[in-house]
């Protein structure tokens, strides 16, 4: 059984060309279904197809096809990887080493997702197991993913630095930017709660008033010149320790405003350049996580090699035990004076015999397998003990 | 046999503040080792006074330098209660040194030998309430200045706007504020009693007031200082600064006032 693998991504495919080609849940499901053994992994950044099959070539063409049939241009931008190739490659993208934000966990559950919602037979489904379990590993051995990667997610940690618990922690919102909003989102997915989101038509007192009651501020706003200035902040303090996150362009915070005490604040420069020395860090993390996937990777060769050989090593047991009841049969006169016991005896010596004398050649045909030798020693198995003769 | 422990416990103590060094270079294995070497030295410095109750004919503890052997125990054993969790491992980076270095000049002026009488005149009973609760006390102060240490510390990277900020995991500044105020809050009324006792036994042997009861008074003020203000709306960087004092002090008495109290 072969593994193939048709796909683009974001390294070979500009966006325009991937949303043409990218499906949904319902979609994937029902392109897996038609490539029969199959998964489909799509997300923003990759569509991948996943198939396993006798006849590699034939089951490479028919995917090529299924993805042209939906956009014709996405050929050129194809990659093709074959048995251990395709595996690595999966296994990287589980443990987000392919992915465009180096580490990042999203990708973790929508390669579950295709799993789930594919026609895998033993081979894929066990390939999947396994990426999974690497992905797994990797974050959990390695801090490839534990900084934020984006400048929403940089904001929500510098509040977590301040205050520890964001849970119930009050946010005003100014403007209604879209990074103001993944910001908001952010916070509020940490328990935080957005007590006022303020727009041009807010009546300053109102704004004011809940400033001196925020302890995260957010801005967006598309005005050109300051929203809050350093002196309104004085006049609102209250002894507590307050996060500015400006992200606006041009500002929309007094940049005075960070040299008052117990205030912080960070426009949008401060957080991109956290988020691109944490993902410097990440990039540090990726040759460790690299190893743990090249080893998981070795873990699966070697399992799948020895399918090779597994049907010639329990023909030659299924043989062996066959040749040990014959003979136990045959001698049966000379046993009936046995009892019970005894003849237990004879049957377990017998066993021993024959599991004794087949323990190294299973051993040897299992390593054979790995170095791409096994299909040899399993026909010299079935050559020498004449396995499967009979049925010929 | 007490040279035989002093030995690993010095060790243990200087590989877990050499690892909380590496560790504030590259967080990993390095601080998980240095937790380690704080558990284990914790534990033979433990087996270490066990020895030394066990040898000595009354309190073992009461001269300077007993006391500072007392004293590095009860620091790391304080630290210890936060000391595992892998964001207060900078906290180690002050703790540490500190607690080896102290461990050193306790042994260089005898405070870790067990066998001779401790010298003594006063009652047991007498001894580990006013030195058990003093050195308690300043245990906990030690631990809230590194603390508050570690809030100015931190909340220099957040003025500087650090990019490396999110990539060293420290406490928040909320929670090292808090806990600072607690550990103070548990300490002062430890403080308090102490002297109480100290100066009962003072008045009624009719002994006079020595450098060192002055100090252990203006340290006791510092610290009631630092509980008022907090309850007065003080927090953050203010409070901080206060515990720093108060540690400055802690110190005088510990080590610039080296007499023998009890004598």
């Amino acid at each position: 059984m072969r593994l193939v693998l048709v796909g683009t991504s974001h390294h070979h495919a500009p966006v325009e060309l991937r949303e043409r080609v990218a499906l949904d849940g319902e979609q994937a499901a029902e392109l897996a279904r038609r490539l029969g053994e199959a998964v489909v992994l799509s997300t923003c950044n990759r569509t991948e197809l996943y198939v396993a099959g006798e006849d590699a070539d034939a089951a490479e063409a028919h995917a090529v096809a299924e993805l042209a049939a939906l956009e014709p241009d996405v050929e050129r931008a194809l990659y093709r990887l074959r048995d251990q190739a395709a595996v690595l490659h999966l296994f990287r993208v589980a443990a987000g080493l392919d992915s465009l934000v180096p580490g990042e966990g999203e990708i973790l559950g929508q390669v579950r997702a295709a799993h789930e919602l594919g026609t895998p037979g033993y081979l894929l489904d066990r390939v999947f197991r396994q990426a999974l379990h690497a992905g797994r590993k990797v974050r959990a051995q390695t801090a490839i993913g534990e900084s934020p990667a984006s400048v929403s997610s940089a904001a929500a940690a510098l509040a977590e630095q301040v205050f520890g618990s964001l849970e119930g922690r009050r946010i005003l919102l100014i403007g209604a930017g879209k990074v103001g909003e993944q910001a908001s989102r952010s916070l509020r997915s940490r328990g935080a709660e957005i007590v006022l989101a303020a727009n041009s038509r807010t009546d300053r007192d109102a704004l004011e008033a809940e400033l001196a009651r925020a302890d995260v501020v957010v801005s967006s706003t598309s005005s050109r010149g300051l929203v809050l200035d350093a002196a309104t902040v004085e006049r609102t303090r209250s002894g507590r320790q307050r996060l500015f996150v400006d992200l606006a362009v041009p500002r929309d915070l007094d940049p005075a405003i960070h040299g008052l005490d117990g205030c912080y604040l960070y426009d949008i420069d401060d957080l991109e350049a956290i988020v691109s020395e944490t993902l410097a860090g990440r990039r540090g993390e990726s040759a460790r996580a690299e190893a743990i996937v090249a080893v998981e990777a070795e873990k699966f060769h070697e399992w799948h090699a020895s399918l090779d050989v597994v049907p010639a090593i329990a023909s030659l047991r299924a043989r062996a035990e066959e040749i040990r009841e014959a003979e136990l049969r045959k001698a049966d006169g000379a046993l009936g004076r046995l009892d019970d016991s005894q003849r237990r005896a004879v049957e377990s010596l017998t066993a021993q015999i024959v599991n004794k004398l087949l323990h190294l050649p299973t051993i040897r045909m299992k390593q054979a397998a790995v170095s791409a030798d096994g299909v040899i020693y399993a026909e010299a198995v079935r050559h020498l003990f004449g396995l499967g003769e009979d049925e010929r | 046999m007490a040279e035989l422990l002093f030995w690993p416990a010095l060790l243990l103590y200087g590989e877990a503040a050499v690892g909380y060094f590496g560790d504030a270079r590259r967080p990993g294995s390095a601080g998980r080792a240095a937790t380690w070497g704080v558990r284990l030295g914790w534990l033979v410095q433990t087996a270490l006074l066990v020895l030394q109750a066990v040898r000595e004919d009354g309190f073992p503890w009461s001269t300077w330098a007993g006391s500072l052997n007392l004293f590095v125990w009860l620091v790391v054993g304080a630290y210890l209660i936060w000391g595992c969790r892998g964001a207060y491992r900078l906290l180690g980076l002050a703790v540490m040194p500190l607690a080896a270095a102290l461990l050193v000049v306790a042994r260089a002026g005898g405070g870790t030998s067990a066998g001779a009488r401790a010298g003594s005149p006063d009652s047991t009973a007498f001894l580990v309430l006013h030195v058990g609760l003093v050195l308690a006390a300043f245990a906990g102060f030690t631990l809230a200045a590194a603390l508050s240490a570690l809030y100015l510390w931190q909340e220099r990277r957040l003025k500087r706007r650090a990019a490396t900020i999110l990539r060293r995991p420290a406490p928040s500044l909320a929670t090292l504020d808090r806990l600072a105020a607690r550990t103070v809050a548990v300490s002062l009324p430890a403080l308090t009693l102490g002297i109480v006792v100290g100066l009962v036994r003072l008045v009624a042997r009719g002994d006079r007031v020595d450098a060192l009861v002055v100090a252990t008074a203006v340290t006791w003020l510092v610290w009631c200082a630092y509980l008022g203000l907090r309850l007065a709306g003080w927090s953050g960087r203010r409070a901080a600064y206060v515990a720093l004092a108060g540690f400055v002090l802690v110190v005088l008495v510990r080590l610039a006032l080296p007499v023998s109290h009890f004598t």
